[in-house]
């Protein structure tokens, strides 16, 4: 019998998506493995590519409010804001404080749901088969028929404009919002108590695809997924945009920076979320919800370029706007936090399991639309 | 173990819960009075005309350029009767291109379209999907009976925004 070690063997590659089911869009990756341990992780992206950045050119301000909707589309009014703000920046414009407290308590709603279709899809990969995605999808689909009552849409909102927001909160929306939030609580709770610390939840994601501070940092990662390798990094505490600096939260740090941590943050940063809204609609003013600029939104800001960013549910989503003082932008540049955090895929899948691969990448929670543009 | 015993009470509990299944076809959830559904074009009843006077700014805003619209003199004016002196000739906007984004509403100068409440407007060919004016003046006027919209009689100026 010949020994393993003298035993000729040749890696195999294995596509896998575009159609993967896992793979949570239209990526695909390539893997080289040895047996049932990868080797090698490349991923293949670009499906999704439909040039926002450069239809962003020749549209003008108020139509590419709907361009970003459809970016990350399952956190569109943090994606709406961050544009809105870059404008705002660059047209040194003061936003009436209500519309701020509106755009807070959206922002956050919309955090919550991302997380919830992660709590969701993250069950699924694991292999949980239905119940979470089902448990997901309940809350999530609450939040949503909150804000079709403001918006008019479920996801495609477009109501965020530069200066403030498209019309005023409906009539109930307090009442609708904390009876919305008491549910929430009670739907976090259960989600919590159905997955966290599950036994074989615990042996899937425990030490599965780790990495540490540093090496995140280099990376260019952001939002949980840097957060759960303890790094004190949140957009909103390092740079308070809006109101954020009135409240009192806490930003939820994991140890390991392992697949567990990175799903134990956003369920923490779900409780926060809600508990950031109710603290805005308890101090939430009365008054204007628009600032007084061109009608219809269709502003011209002023020569020059801008930087803006905020804390997606995903990271650190940024804007950089040039602007030669036209009614379009001269050019947009979108800093994607699911583009940045894919790049630390390779280090995290090298050396597990295939079935791993899929935890990883679940845990990663790239939404395409923004990865792809 | 315990796990899986855990688990399997979260399904027997959800399985003596009551459905929230909604019959979808026979039933309908309900929708916001703010919902974004396809645009319609609103008539004005007072002198029985179309409110739209055909001015080309909603296809000149709508960011997928999914609106054609053109326009001719108004047979009413010269008789007096109304003070548009143009009038819609034909509309069509193609639903396969309309994201619903509402921008047309906001640009219209004349309260002349809206995001009424249809959204069940599938169909199985392309060229089913193009809405004709009489399609729009079909879904606008029933949504504005429903909805109690009433179109400025007959002013033909510039809206409030």
């Amino acid at each position: 019998m010949v020994a393993e070690a003298d035993l000729q063997t040749v890696d195999m590659l294995l596509n896998m998506g575009p159609q993967h089911p896992s793979t949570h869009g239209v990526f695909r990756i390539v893997l080289t493995i040895d047996g049932e341990r990868i080797v090698d992780a490349e991923p293949h992206i670009g499906y999704l590519h439909r040039g926002t950045e450069k239809l962003c050119e020749r549209e003008n301000y108020r139509q590419i409010i709907t361009l970003f909707d459809r970016l990350d589309y399952v956190a569109n009014f943090n994606n709406e804001l961050v544009f809105v703000m870059a404008a705002e920046k660059l047209m040194g414009l003061e936003v009436p404080e209500r519309a701020q407290f509106i755009r807070v308590i959206l922002a956050e709603l919309n955090r919550i749901s991302s997380h919830m279709l992660f709590y969701g899809a993250f069950g699924t990969d694991i292999g949980v088969l239905a119940t979470p995605f089902m448990y997901g999808f309940r809350e999530r689909e609450r939040i949503q028929q909150l804000f079709e009552a403001v918006t008019g849409a479920r996801m495609m909102h477009s109501y965020f404009r530069v200066g403030g927001v498209a019309d005023d909160l409906p009539d109930g929306f307090t009442a609708h919002t904390r009876a919305l939030l008491d549910e929430l609580k009670r739907g976090v709770q259960e989600c919590d108590r159905l997955l966290t610390y599950n036994e074989i939840f615990l042996e899937r994601t425990v030490n599965v695809g780790a990495i540490t501070g540093e090496e995140a940092i280099d990376f260019g990662v952001s939002g949980p997924v840097l957060r759960a390798s303890g790094v004190p990094m949140d957009v909103r505490v390092a740079e308070p945009y809006l109101v954020y600096d009135r409240f009192d939260y806490e930003i939820p740090l994991g140890k390991n920076g392992d697949c567990w941590d990175r799903f134990w943050v956003r369920i923490e940063e779900m409780r926060q979320s809600i508990a950031i809204v109710e603290q805005a609609l308890a101090m939430m003013p009365e008054g204007p919800f628009q600032a007084p600029v061109a009608k219809f939104g269709f502003v011209r800001p002023p020569r020059g370029d801008t930087y803006a960013r905020a804390e997606n549910p995903r990271g650190d989503f940024g804007v950089y706007l040039v602007s030669q003082g036209e009614n379009t932008p001269y050019r947009v540049k979108i800093r994607g936090p699911s583009f940045c955090n894919l790049m630390a895929l390779k280090r995290m899948t090298v050396g597990h399991y295939i079935a791993d691969a899929v935890v990883i990448l679940g845990s990663l929670d790239i939404v395409l639309g923004e990865v792809d543009r | 173990m315990i796990g899986f015993f855990k688990s399997l009470a979260v399904t027997l509990q959800s399985m003596l819960r009551k459905p929230v299944t909604v019959q979808y076809p026979g039933e309908h959830l309900p929708m916001s009075p703010r919902y974004l559904g396809f645009p319609g074009l609103l008539w004005d009843d007072a002198v029985d005309e179309p409110a739209c006077t055909g001015c080309l700014v909603c296809a000149r805003y709508c960011p997928t350029d999914c609106i054609t619209v053109s326009m001719k003199d108004n047979p009413l004016h010269k008789e007096g009767k109304s003070k548009r002196r143009k009038i819609v000739d034909d509309f069509q906007i193609r639903m396969e291109r309309c994201i619903l984004c509402g921008i047309c509403v906001e640009v219209c100068n004349f309260e002349a379209i809206a995001m009424t409440d249809y959204h069940e407007e599938a169909d199985i060919s392309r060229g089913d999907l193009i809405a004709t004016k009489e399609d729009l003046f079909r879904m606008g006027r029933d949504y504005q009976k429903r909805a109690g919209i009433v179109v400025g009689a007959g002013s033909g100026s510039e809206g409030e925004e």
